[in-house]
């Protein structure tokens, strides 16, 4: 398997952040109330995540070992004061949405453990691959789980699709449902909590199904038994 | 003549899990009753349709983990689940809120953590917990005692109620929660609470037509009922006294002496143990053998941490009871204390003194 094609695998299912490293969660739990704030979340850190794998990548020789993570933790925190402006400029109603955990990407565990551990030892086109696909695959996990919370708590989805994709925008709202009372549970973090057990156990299980199928099988050889007792 | 030899223990209550499950059921029934007599028919529907739910879903998951569900359906811990969820919540809820809650029960709290035995939570509490922060508006929604509503609900009208929201003739439930008068009357607990922040004091709340004589009417009887039923499960042996005791004792205690600080404010010790699911909570659900603590001495302090959490959430938080939230708490409380209060093995001793 070629190195992309690895990358990609990684970074979507086999190690995703999310899912399998279990880092992040902080921003995953706390704006996954509707799909629309998991993509905008998403897609931002996706953002930091290729610039900043990419330019820890490019400095990877210069930089003394001693003092690389205060380095890649400037490097981070540069690029997600980029995009933290950039959403300030062009999507402001989701800047809002999102409030702090725009800033806290910074301190998203993935980000720097991705640098550390991928970045700081690869070459430019492997890492910004590798912060390509270890973005999507978070995204992945956080519009799932915004979906879910999102229909189970509004019967809706896409609502507010405007404030990340503009006026046009309005019209992808799709209402399932609409529910006598909301059910609060899968808005409230209890329930990000429970959709995100739910989500791991699912992709657990899929997984298992996934290696019995293509699992060689075993070699059973047949021992020849030679009855040596008598009665 | 033969010489048999038997492995210990030989001391054998000849109690399984389906007698002990069966015989906590029974020792709810009176309790069940004087609800029944005093909040109407609804109890009867929300029973029906919990345990309904209970079995239909244990044997789901049963089938879909591959176990066996025969005798897991058998030994009636869902039954027992589904009655303490039905009876926990208000009588004419809709029957949704009823069936969600045996679901989530059944399901997330129990089998998804391996069934009975592995269960770090209460299902029952557990689940209620779940409807009251999700539906807040329908979880709180108790009628009141029949004697003081306008209108009689019979059993067609509590079955219409919780299927469609509305009696045969054609009330709703806001109306059903009315007096004479048309004004709504809430539980003792509300009642006390928001008359509390009314700037009310104690014993002004207490001339409310809900209460005869310091208790609500019908609540002080129907947890007579369950300490009633919880005193024939101790006798019995079913459960030791260690944690309705200490919770109990621990919540009169409290009461007590915040009753004496300042009467105006704080509730008495009686009105704590005779309202709310203070005598349901301490007999059939603290007691429940897989989320609770192990040891005697674990007992003691699991069931006083119970009645601590009761008296401090129903007092200074922000929901009327807190049996439900106390438990919980407390069982995330249970492997620190089965570790630290350990029984003393025989033949050992602690190496100081």
């Amino acid at each position: 398997m070629s190195e992309m094609k690895e990358l990609t695998l990684q970074g979507l299912w086999k190690n995703n952040p999310a899912l399998v490293q279990l880092l992040g969660l902080c921003p995953l739990l706390a704006v996954t109330s509707t799909l629309i704030n998991g993509l905008g979340l998403g897609l931002a850190t996706t953002a930091v995540l290729i610039g900043s794998n990419a330019t820890v990548s490019l400095v990877r020789n210069v930089v003394p070992n001693e003092i690389r993570i205060p380095i890649f933790v400037m490097v981070i925190a540069a690029f997600v004061t980029i995009v933290q402006l950039l959403m300030n400029a062009y999507t402001y109603e989701l800047y809002l949405t999102l409030g702090i955990f725009i800033p806290l990407i910074v301190t998203n565990c993935a980000i720097i453990g991705r640098a550390e551990a991928y970045a700081s030892k690869h070459p430019l086109k492997e890492s910004a691959m590798d912060g390509l696909m270890m973005g999507l695959g978070f995204t992945l996990v956080l519009v799932v789980l915004g979906a879910m919370r999102e229909l189970l708590g509004k019967g809706s989805l896409f609502s507010g699709a405007e404030l990340l994709l503009g006026d046009w925008a309005r019209s992808l709202t799709v209402q399932l449902f609409v529910p006598d009372s909301a059910f609060l549970l899968a808005i409230l973090p209890p329930g990000a909590f429970l959709g995100m057990g739910l989500l791991i156990a699912a992709k657990n299980a899929l997984n298992e199904r996934i290696e019995r199928k293509y699992a060689k099988p075993a070699q059973t050889q047949t021992i020849q038994r030679v009855r040596v007792t008598t009665e | 003549m033969t010489f048999k030899v038997a492995s210990s223990p030989h001391q054998h209550a000849m109690r399984n899990t389906a007698g002990l499950m069966r015989l906590v059921i029974y020792c709810a029934v009176p309790g069940i009753v004087v609800q029944g007599y005093f909040f109407g028919w609804g109890i009867l529907v929300q029973l029906i349709l919990a345990v309904l739910t209970a079995l239909v879903s244990e044997g789901v998951f049963l089938a879909l983990r591959k176990r066996n569900f025969e005798r897991a359906l058998g030994d009636y811990s869902a039954v027992l689940t589904a009655i303490l969820l039905a009876i926990s919540i208000p009588p004419l809820a809709p029957w949704w809120i009823v069936v969600l809650g045996t679901f989530f029960a059944i399901v997330i709290v129990k089998q998804l953590y391996g069934g009975l035995g592995n269960n770090l939570f209460n299902p029952a509490m557990a689940a209620y917990v779940m409807l009251l922060i999700s539906f807040p508006v329908q979880m709180t929604a108790w009628a009141p005692v029949q004697a003081l509503t306008q209108f009689s609900v019979n059993l067609a009208d509590a079955a219409s109620v919780v299927f469609t929201g509305f009696t045969t003739d054609g009330y709703s439930l806001g109306q059903l929660q009315t007096n004479i008068d048309g004004v709504t009357l809430a539980t003792p607990l509300d009642q006390v609470r928001t008359d509390l922040t009314l700037g009310l004091t104690y014993h002004e709340s207490l001339q409310n037509e809900i209460f005869n004589h310091g208790m609500g009417i019908g609540w002080a009887w129907v947890n007579l009922a369950y300490l009633l039923g919880g005193l024939v499960l101790i006798k019995t042996r079913a459960i030791n006294w260690h944690i309705p005791g200490a919770m109990l004792g621990t919540l009169a205690a409290i009461a007590a002496v915040m009753y004496a600080t300042d009467a105006s404010i704080y509730a008495s010790p009686a009105f704590h143990l005779f309202s709310g699911a203070a005598m349901l909570g301490a007999f059939f659900i603290a007691t429940d053998p897989v989320s609770a603590a192990t040891s005697n001495k674990g007992r003691l302090v699991y069931g006083a941490g119970i009645g601590l959490w009761v008296y401090l959430i129903r007092t200074f938080g922000g929901y009327p009871d807190a049996v439900a939230f106390a438990v919980l708490i407390m069982n995330m409380a249970v492997p620190l204390i089965d570790y630290y209060l350990k029984p003393r093995v025989y033949g050992h001793w602690s190496k100081r003194r």
